[in-house]
């Protein structure tokens, strides 16, 4: 099973040069550390800014510069600085090209969950429910399944929905998955994990092809 | 002539306040937080308020201090984790929270001051966000009506400032204040530098002051980093 770095490590096999890219809380956040050297990439935080860059060296810290997680960041060469509202039309007028988010839940139809637990959490959408629903290429990086060892990936999702039809393609700590035509469809498992045991972890219909190679993530 | 927007200080900035009123608060986190407007409304202990503000603070800052008097009835926000008094107050029932997406937020203040009642947006589309609300279908796809917002104060903080208004933010601290200072009846904005007529450079100026109905400049900034996030020069 992939560790948070490694499932981070393979999403950022999937940005393309030139492209912008929304990294939202948690794993998402660490798919900058693999961009390969020299590849022209730039990540957008909601918050206001296009070319974010690495956190800061210790006492460089600016209380002014942070990225959507409040975390303090730096700005690398060329970058921008904008408002809220300038910062959703990238977003909702679709000028961002990948969009990289957690969830609690997602359906083999596409919808996702990840604001609300009723009566338990409520932290809010931020800016997750403009992002999903406009981005054209939406994928999720999360656990297979929850601390309480259920499946994650789910014929209809049970939390209150952030965005509906929506991801196309998910990857895990077992498998990446494409999410088509009303299923999850197994594209590639990760090192060591057999497809019986992602069929296991997998609640939602699951299509497996006759041949499913594993992850090159070395 | 310039027209002056100047006033002495966060007393004067907020004459004509009173409960009930429906603030906007510029910010994004602890980030770009107008500080001394929020310690003014804690002094003068006005209540039963309406604040429109992307969060809620921390227990002990930002607006978490308004929320620790109880002095806020509703928050409109997009995200309030970080805040256990909050998550309190809103299981309990004691708040009142309307959550809408961060973009749609941005953009209702913004059609609020640009005198847009209302717009269209996929955001929030089959989701409780959704609910009550028209939806139309624009190219295919479903679209949300939502309306505009305006505030009886927005209180904002800029980098720098000058007397007629104009305002200048620094990095990521620009977030919403600048919608927010066009949406507010009466907008107040904190400075960390109250400069000269002349000094800032019109090619510059980020919120102009015909947006701004007072400005002051704060005596002193907390600015808290909510999380602190460093690399050691070894791993560089």
């Amino acid at each position: 099973m992939l560790d948070k770095n490694s499932i981070a490590k393979r999403i950022a096999q999937e940005v393309r040069n030139g492209w912008y890219v929304n990294l939202g809380i948690g794993i998402p956040t660490l798919v900058a550390n693999f961009i390969p050297q020299g590849m022209e990439v730039e990540f957008q935080s909601e918050n206001g800014i296009l070319g974010m860059g690495p956190f800061p060296f210790e006492g460089e810290e600016d209380a002014d510069l942070i990225n959507a997680g409040k975390q303090t960041i730096t700005a690398m060469p060329g970058a921008v600085y904008f408002d809220s509202a300038a910062s959703f039309a990238m977003i909702r007028g679709q000028h961002v090209q990948l969009t990289v988010l957690g969830a609690m839940e997602v359906a083999q139809n596409g919808d996702i969950a990840n604001w609300k637990i009723p009566g338990k959490m409520v932290k809010g959408m931020g800016g997750a429910m403009d992002l999903v629903a406009s981005a054209d290429n939406i994928i999720v990086a999360m656990m297979h399944t929850n601390r309480a060892g259920e499946s994650k990936l789910l014929s209809n999702c049970s939390l209150p929905l952030t965005g509906v039809g929506c991801v196309k393609r998910v990857v895990t700590n077992m498998a990446v998955l494409d999410v088509k035509g009303g299923a999850f469809h197994l594209v590639e498992r990760a090192p060591g994990v057999t497809v019986e045991a992602i069929k296991e972890a997998t609640a939602g219909h699951l299509v497996v092809p006759s041949h499913v190679p594993e992850m090159d993530i070395a | 002539m310039a027209i002056s927007k100047t006033v002495e200080g966060p007393a004067a900035a907020c004459e004509g306040v009173q409960s009930g009123m429906t603030f906007m608060l510029g910010g994004f986190g602890l980030c770009g937080i107008p500080e001394c407007s929020i310690a003014e409304l804690v002094r003068l202990e006005v209540n039963d308020l309406t604040c429109i503000s992307n969060n809620a603070g921390v227990d002990d800052f930002g607006l978490g201090l308004l929320l620790q008097k109880r002095q806020i009835r509703k928050m409109i926000s997009s995200y309030v984790g970080e805040n256990d008094e909050f998550e309190r107050q809103m299981l309990s029932g004691e708040l009142e929270v309307d959550l809408i997406p961060q973009g749609s937020l941005a953009e209702r203040c913004r059609a609020g001051g640009a005198g847009i009642p209302a717009f269209y947006t996929p955001a929030g589309f089959g989701t409780e966000v959704a609910e009550g609300k028209e939806v139309r279908e624009f190219d295919g796809k479903p679209h949300i009506l939502e309306s505009a917002l305006t505030a009886d104060f927005a209180f904002v903080k800029a980098w720098k400032g000058d007397v007629a208004g104009n305002l200048v933010f620094k990095a990521t601290a620009r977030n919403f204040n600048p919608m927010m200072a066009m949406a507010g009846k009466i907008t107040v904005a904190e400075v960390e530098e109250l400069v000269p007529l002349g000094t800032l450079d019109p090619n510059e100026i980020q919120t102009p002051g015909i947006f701004v109905q007072r400005i002051y400049q704060g005596n002193h900034y907390d600015k808290r980093i909510e999380q602190r996030t460093v690399q050691t020069r070894e791993s560089a």
